[in-house]
Order: structure tokens, then sequence, then C-alpha cells
């Protein structure tokens, strides 16, 4: 019998007024795998995110969590899910009302009612995980660096140890040197917690780092899926054209121009 | 055509957001009534809306009020009524200009406040945050503010009025010779159980509207500092219009003759 894969997307439908941003995507992500969704800017991979998390509902389709259909859960249910989900976001998303050490244990004080000395041992213990030391725990997210920001979000992710992790452009605006560390902390963080991660991005070396199963977002649709290892002999030419950043090619950018 | 045109357009819009804001009500009244309660959040609200207004409060109330004694002054010494000004002043402070004016300089300070908050928060992705943290962003924000304005604007609107017939008292005694226990007496006979109550049911009713503009604008802005900038005015025109709009409706169902 084969697993029940842990998401499970199939033609799913969003659009804003009259722009279609996904159009009839599928996708299916296996229990402890790293799935990266590559595709320009623009593409609709944040609102495919935000599709799979709950936060947008599609026009149509289906999204299947451990086999449940989310979009047809109750709003009890729904809340259940959440709770397995963690996520990343693109600018780290910290709440600025409230200390580096409240930020990582939201989740555990405000959802799950635990005690706030006991909370912010758990938030020191995460954020020593992502390389920070204890000291910052009481600072406010304004007095840190944009990397420092990323290592908090990722604490604050991981602190209720979800099932899921999702990452949202995980390295876009990091140095080189940076983006690579935050790349490395995720790769432990999912080898240690044995979590399955779904991350967006554009940038490539970050994708090779992160991924076992890549697939492509153009156009609204999955184009193109595959192990990491095939991404360089995909025999896809908007593939190809993506992973080497070239500006010809079958990928048209719509430049501003008229 | 182009008029036409225009004009539906506008028809659509104003409708569409009437239904969000009707839709963004039910939704906060519902979560009043369900646990979980974020305490702290109210206490915290009730200090920035009520505590940190007294000032400005006061001192509109102040300026206010004794510009109304002179004014009622002058006015009433044509029919030789000087003696109504007590009754004139007590009345239309508690009446109308209390809760008006308090409810106008806090929607200013408040609902501005709240809509580029929670604007900077939607923009910024953390309410999007909030949902992933199994918490439900209308409890953790917009709740608090909703009952800190109910509670807290009755209690500046008690303040607003005091200081304001105080105001009055200033200028009748100091400026223009009242003797200062009959212009009290006056006040005292003239103010009715009514006026009180009907003052105080506008306080509350103001400090729904300004937490709901400024929580209703600040959550459905969308495209950066410009668009938290434009939630920002619309929060306190709307406040403001809807503040006017209501005192009217109260005062009309209220003081009929």
């Amino acid at each position: 019998m084969t697993q029940t894969p842990k998401i499970e997307l199939a033609g799913v439908k969003k659009r804003f007024g009259s722009k279609v941003v996904l159009d009839g995507v599928d996708l299916t992500v296996l229990k402890g795998e790293s799935l990266v969704v590559i595709g320009g800017s623009g593409t609709g991979k944040s609102v495919l995110l935000k599709c799979i998390l709950g936060l947008l509902r599609p026009e149509s389709g289906m999204i299947r969590i451990d086999g449940k259909d989310v979009l047809r859960q109750s709003h009890k249910e729904r809340k259940a899910q959440m709770a397995k989900f963690g996520m990343l976001f693109q600018g780290a998303a910290l709440f600025d009302s409230l200390p580096v050490w409240e930020n990582v244990s939201f989740g555990l004080m405000k959802a799950r009612g635990m005690k706030r000395n006991e909370a912010k041992e758990i938030a020191i213990e995460k954020l020593q995980r992502v390389g920070l030391a204890a000291d910052v725990a009481n600072l406010h997210p304004d007095e840190l660096s944009g990397g420092m920001k990323k290592r908090v979000g990722l604490a604050r992710a991981i602190a209720t140890e979800p099932d899921i992790i999702f990452f949202d452009e995980p390295t876009t605006g990091l140095d080189p040197i940076m983006a690579d560390v935050i790349n490395d902390l995720i790769v432990e963080c999912v080898r240690d917690l044995g979590v399955t991660t779904v991350t967006i991005t554009h940038d490539m070396a970050s994708a090779r780092k992160i991924a076992d199963q890549v697939a492509m977002l153009y156009q609204g649709k999955i184009i193109w899926q595959g192990a990491k290892e095939q991404v360089d002999n995909s025999n896809n030419a908007y593939v190809d054209q993506f992973i080497h950043g070239r500006a010809d090619g079958p990928i048209k950018m719509a430049v501003r121009s008229a | 055509m182009n008029f036409f045109a225009t004009v539906g357009r506008f028809t659509l819009e104003a409708l569409a957001a009437l239904g969000r804001l009707a839709i963004f009500a039910a939704n906060s009244v519902r979560h009043v009534l369900q646990p979980p309660f974020f305490l702290k959040n109210i206490g915290q609200q009730m200090m920035v809306i009520g505590y940190y207004s007294l000032p400005v409060v006061g001192l509109t109330a102040l300026f206010t009020g004794a510009a109304l004694a002179q004014q009622i002054y002058v006015g009433s010494e044509r029919f030789n009524a000087e003696s109504t000004m007590a009754a004139v002043v007590v009345i239309a402070i508690v009446r109308e200009l209390g809760p008006v004016l308090g409810g106008l300089m806090v929607a200013g300070r408040v609902s501005s406040a709240m809509a580029a908050e929670i604007g900077t928060m939607r923009v910024t992705e953390q309410i999007d945050a909030l949902v992933t943290l199994s918490t439900d962003p209308y409890k953790y924000l917009v709740v608090p503010r909703l009952l800190a304005g109910l509670v807290t604007l009755p209690l500046l609107v008690i303040v607003a009025n005091t200081i304001g017939v105080f105001g009055g008292f200033l200028v009748a005694t100091q400026r223009l010779g009242f003797n200062p226990g009959n212009y009290l007496v006056a006040t005292m006979n003239f103010l009715e159980t009514t006026d009180i109550v009907s003052s105080l049911v506008k306080a509350g009713v103001f400090g729904v509207i300004i937490s709901l503009m400024g929580c209703y604008h600040g959550y459905h802005s969308s495209g950066g500092a410009q668009g938290v900038g434009r939630a920002t005015t619309n929060a306190v025109v709307s406040a403001f219009i809807l503040i006017l709009l209501a005192n009217l409706i109260i005062t009309i169902t209220v003081f009929q003759s």
C-alpha cells in the first residue's frame, strides 16, 4: 500500500479579481520530504503557500493534509490542523511589540497556555538551536539585524514542534554567507525534527541545498517536478532558463514598457 | 455614459465596503463572546485609549466650556436672561459637546494609531503569523480594542463633562461676576438623569466606532506604506463621520419634544 501523502493538492485555482494567479496546481509532498517550489517573482508562489496554510481560500480544487480535505473542514478541525504548521515568513514577521523570547514562545503561551517562565526557558533553548545567545531573548525585534530576525523567525516556527514547516523565501535579503548559514540551519532542523517542509524561493543555491524534490511554478501551474539531482537535466526549457538565470528563453518577463 | 459608469462603480464599491464592514463587525462580536480572552491586551488598550487621552480630552472640554459660557452670556444679555446661563452650559456640555468633542478628539488620537499599527502588522505579515501560531487575530487584536473603547469612552466623557462645566463655571465666576454658589445650584437643578444616561450611551457607542474604524481599516489595508497611510486617513475620517451621525440618531431618539 502506498503511504498517504503529507500534503496533496489537485486542481487548485485562485484568482484575485480578473487576475488568475493559480490555474490548477497539482502537487504532492510525502512525509519527511523537503519540497522546494521555484518560480519567478509574481508567479503565485506565496499565494500557493497561503492557500495550503488556509490563509487564503482557493476558488476550486482540493487540498489534503494527512489525507484530510482542509477546504471542507469545520472551524475547529482547521484550528487543530493549524497547530501542525510552522511558518517562516519572508520578512520574518516578528511581532514588534514583544521581546524576542515572547515572539519565539508565542504559540506555546497563547495557543497552548504554557506558563511564562517555562515558555521562556524553551524560547532560550530554541534560540540556542538557531545559534543565538541567551541575551538576545530580551531584545526587541527592531534591535536585530536581518539575519538575526530570520533566525528568530525560524526559532518561532520550530518552537511548537510542528509536523510541517513552510519557508517563504528564507534567504531573500541576506548576504550569500548569511543565506548559507540559514540554509544549513533549515537542513539541520528538518533532519533533526523529521518534519515535512515546503519552501518557496527563487534562489537556486538555496534550493539545491534544502531540497529533496524541486517543483517549478509557471503561469499558475506546476510545469515540472522531480528530484533535486534531475533539475540540471530536466529537458525542460523553462526549468533550464530559470536555473541558469537567462533573460532569453521561453519565459518572457512582462517588462513594463507600454 | 461615463457619468453613469462612475455612479455605478461608486455604488458598487460603497456596497462592497459596507458588506466587508458588516462581516468584520459580526466576526468581532462573535469573538467577544468566546474564550480565550486576552485580558492583558484589554488592559493595555484601556491605558492607551483612556488614560493617555485624558490630557487632550480635558483641555478640549475646559476650553470649550469656557468659550461656551462667554458666548451664551453675550447672546443672552439681549434678553436679560443671564440666569439661564448655567443651565444652558451644563445641558449643552453633557448632552452634546462633552461626548461629541471627546469622541472626536479620541478618534483623532486613537483610530489613526490603531489603523497604523494593525495596518503595519497586515503588510508585514504579522497578522498571518498570528494565524499560523493558532491565535485568532480578531481575538488578539480587535476584541481587546473594541472592549477597551466601549468601557473607557464613558469614563473619559464623565471627566470631559465635569471639566467642561467647570470651564463654564470659571468664566462665569471669574470674568462675569456670577455668584459661585448660585451658579452651582442652577447647574445641578437643570441637570437630569436622562442627560447623563444619554451622554454615557453616546460615549459607549462612540468608543465602539473609534475602535471598529481603527481596526477595520488597519485590518484591510494593503500595499505597503502608502496603503497604511490611506488606512490611517480613512479610519479617522470615517470615525468622525460615524460619530457625528450616531450622535444625531441618538439625540433624535432620546430627546423627542
